[in-house]
């Protein structure tokens, strides 16, 4: 499908005119009375709001509360909620918990779904082509680049988001972490163990 | 809701010119119920201006892979039962 | 062009990571507005980006995509004209 419009080409890897762009394509639809600046602006603020502190917060209680782990897995957005967290505008939010026996790991191989209200923007190589491709054919081969080896009866289960459902992996809590505060808990809790490329691992906090 | 966690199901094969969800490395094959998601509005046709409706049911299909699983997001009117 | 799963590769990850400038951020959030307002939806930006040529669609940044979409999809709504957003650049 084509779109049926000439324009110069803004593809050119060129940083500023894109910018140039962007910034022309807001004044004109405020001009035109499509959007307001305001909600451009706290588009924005919502965006720079969004770190993996929030999915943090989350493994850490249910790392801490069994009762509550099973309601985040059964209904993710309403545990998030639970806790004072925005789940995001995505109408449904899946946590899956890996264990000694499953490890999940997520990719969107269309485009680039992501828990972003949870877990801040996604980070370049989620959305690169080679992640979106290997983590479908080779998730093995991407762990071990990541630094992650499973043992061989580890069930590994790829999810790819290609509707409106958006994943969030709960890692495995840390072997030795029994004596850790739900604050220090989540200090241990990485957004990449929260795609499931990494596994939390206990360190020294300062 | 037509298919239930673990039935076999097949993703249909067919071309679709135009925007849709359903990744062709699964087109045609076959896998597992895994979860009965929600309904959702079609996105297929809500990418042309539509308002998506009725809404479709989604489902999270496991297929194997090699040495893993992968399991997709895929709506029922891109599956049939399998025998 | 979009549907990556199916391809192969052994192509190493480039795990380096960006944040995002303020051109991004102001294009998400234009996105996002848009959506907010009715004016376009995010399957319509996924169909925007999709309509890409391929070369541009391999060559392009991700929010040089979004960016694409949206005056694709703006231009097709009858929003901005033809050519209108070039015009502003240029003048």
């Amino acid at each position: 499908m084509s779109h049926d419009h000439d324009h110069a080409p803004i593809t050119n890897g060129d940083e500023p005119a894109a910018a140039a762009r962007a910034h022309a394509l807001e004044e004109l639809l405020v001009e035109k009375g499509v959007l307001r600046r305001e909600d451009v602006r706290e588009g924005i603020d919502w965006l720079v709001s969004r770190t993996p502190a929030d999915g943090a917060r989350l493994v850490a209680r249910a790392w801490v509360d069994p009762e509550f782990k099973q309601r985040l897995l059964e209904d993710a957005r309403a545990a998030a909620l639970e806790l004072g967290l925005d789940p995001g505008p995505s109408p449904v939010l899946v946590a899956v918990e890996n264990t000694a026996h499953v490890h999940h790991m997520v990719v969107c191989t269309l485009c680039s779904c992501y828990p972003r209200a949870l877990l801040g923007p996604p980070p370049d190589w989620y959305k690169s082509f080679p992640y979106r491709t290997r983590a479908v054919s080779d998730p093995r081969g991407v762990l071990t680049e990541f630094g992650v080896e499973l043992d061989d009866d580890v069930e590994l289960h790829v999810l790819d988001s290609t509707a409106d459902i958006r994943y969030l992996v709960i890692p495995r809590r840390p072997d030795g972490s029994e004596g850790l505060t739900e604050e220090e808990l989540a200090a241990l809790v990485t957004r990449d163990s929260m795609i499931g490329v990494a596994q939390p691992e206990l360190r020294l906090l300062r | 809701m037509t298919y239930r966690v673990g039935q076999r199901v097949r993703v249909a094969a067919r071309p679709h010119e135009g925007h849709h969800r359903t990744p062709g490395y699964v087109k045609g094959k076959t896998g597992r119920i895994e979860r009965v998601h929600a309904s959702f509005t079609n996105p297929e046709t809500r990418a042309y201006g539509e308002n998506g409706l009725p809404e479709q049911r989604l489902y999270s299909v496991g297929f194997t892979h090699g040495d893993h699983l992968v399991y997709v997001d895929i709506f029922e009117h891109w599956l049939k039962e399998a025998k | 062009m979009h549907d990556r799963g199916g391809w192969s590769s052994d192509a190493p990850i480039d795990r380096s990571e960006h944040t995002l400038a303020d051109w991004e951020l102001l294009t998400d959030a234009l996105v996002g507005a848009l959506g907010r307002q009715g004016v376009m939806n995010v399957d319509e930006l996924r169909r925007g980006i999709e309509s890409m040529p391929p070369d541009e669609y391999e060559r392009a940044s991700y929010y040089e995509r979004w960016l694409y979409s949206a005056e694709t999809i703006l231009t097709e709504k009858g929003l901005i004209a033809p050519g209108e957003l070039d015009a502003r650049l240029a003048g």
